[in-house]
């Protein structure tokens, strides 16, 4: 289903069309479902990263302490890749 | 893939314990002093790569000390930003994680342009209602989801800038934002507030079609 709204969307290159991941499409749809209006970037996210990563080792509820960093790595797949190679090195290291 | 002697080497070079004012001092001042916290965070930025990266295909040893390296540079001029609000050697690490994924991006990506990755409909073929169903979905599951994305289909089209859908498409296509974003002379703290305009636009006209997101978390599950 999913290639072929990719088909549509991209229609001189149907060959291509197979390479979309669904789930892209499908966070795509998540994506605008969920938008508000106070999300934060990912610059803002970077700055915050270091004390999220902590509060998350520490055992801590990070939905509570910071929603907007939490909301943010859900969205935004490049944050959250870096936010988890984070985890994973620190949590190597300790 | 990293050699895991190497990452032994780097683990069993004990790191020499030091408080957040004291890698300030050591890094702010030139001296031997700080050629030792260098070398020191060095050798931590290494050992805390393999662990970050260790399943990134094709990454080589090399690549770690360039990476941390690159990250050192990054760390000293940074330092004055430094709020003290975690662990120095957190901060210092997320840093390098951000270096090394940023090449790592570029790398896979450098051989594909944008306009690779989105064009016009203008000419295209039509989007074709009856070829959406998806045979493991219910009836109702499917026809609403055929709505959705005709609707959104047709809002892309109509209502997003000729930057907004340009963004989308190669998002869509995969391509990482900051690879987005280079090739759109812009950053990826940017190019994510003009996605997020895009998507805030997108939820409004849906609304307005009378979609509301209910209606299409209903159809497309969690």
């Amino acid at each position: 289903m999913f290639d072929k709204l990719m088909r549509a969307l991209f229609p001189s290159r149907r060959h291509e069309a197979a390479r979309v991941d669904p789930l892209i499409v499908k966070s795509l749809v998540r994506g605008i479902m969920t938008a508000r209006p106070d999300e934060i970037g990912c610059g803002e996210c970077f700055e915050e990263l270091d004390c999220f990563v902590e509060m998350k080792l520490a055992g801590r509820d990070v939905t509570e302490a910071m929603p907007l960093v939490h909301d943010h790595l859900q969205r935004c797949g490049p944050c959250r890749e870096e936010f988890e190679a984070l985890l994973m090195a620190l949590r190597s290291m300790a | 893939m990293i050699d895991p002697s190497a990452v032994r080497e780097a683990q069993s070079t004990p790191d020499r314990a030091r408080t957040n004012e004291e890698w300030i001092g050591a890094l702010g001042q030139p001296g031997p002093e700080r050629e030792a916290a260098l070398e020191d965070l060095r050798r931590l930025l290494v050992r805390g790569l393999g662990y970050a990266l260790g399943e990134q295909p094709g990454l080589r040893q090399s690549d770690l000390e360039d990476f941390a390296q690159d990250s050192l540079l990054r760390i000293l001029k940074g330092l004055p930003n430094f709020r003290g609000e975690s662990r120095f050697t957190t901060w210092a690490q997320k840093i390098a994680v951000r270096v090394a994924y940023t090449e790592l991006r570029r790398r896979r990506w450098r051989d594909v342009s944008l306009d690779e990755l989105t064009e016009s409909r203008e000419g295209g073929a039509e989007f074709i209602p009856s070829e959406l169903a998806d045979p493991s979905l219910g009836p109702e599951q499917q026809a609403m989801q055929r709505i959705i994305l005709e609707t959104l289909l047709r809002l892309i089209r109509e209502d997003l800038t000729d930057k907004q859908r340009q963004a989308l498409q190669a998002v869509l296509r995969g391509m990482p934002l900051e690879e987005v974003a280079r090739r759109m002379d812009t950053n990826r703290n940017a190019l994510y507030k003009l996605l997020h305009d895009a998507r805030r636009r997108l939820q409004k006209r849906m609304l307005d079609q009378g979609l509301s997101p209910q209606d299409m978390l209903a159809a497309f599950g969690n």
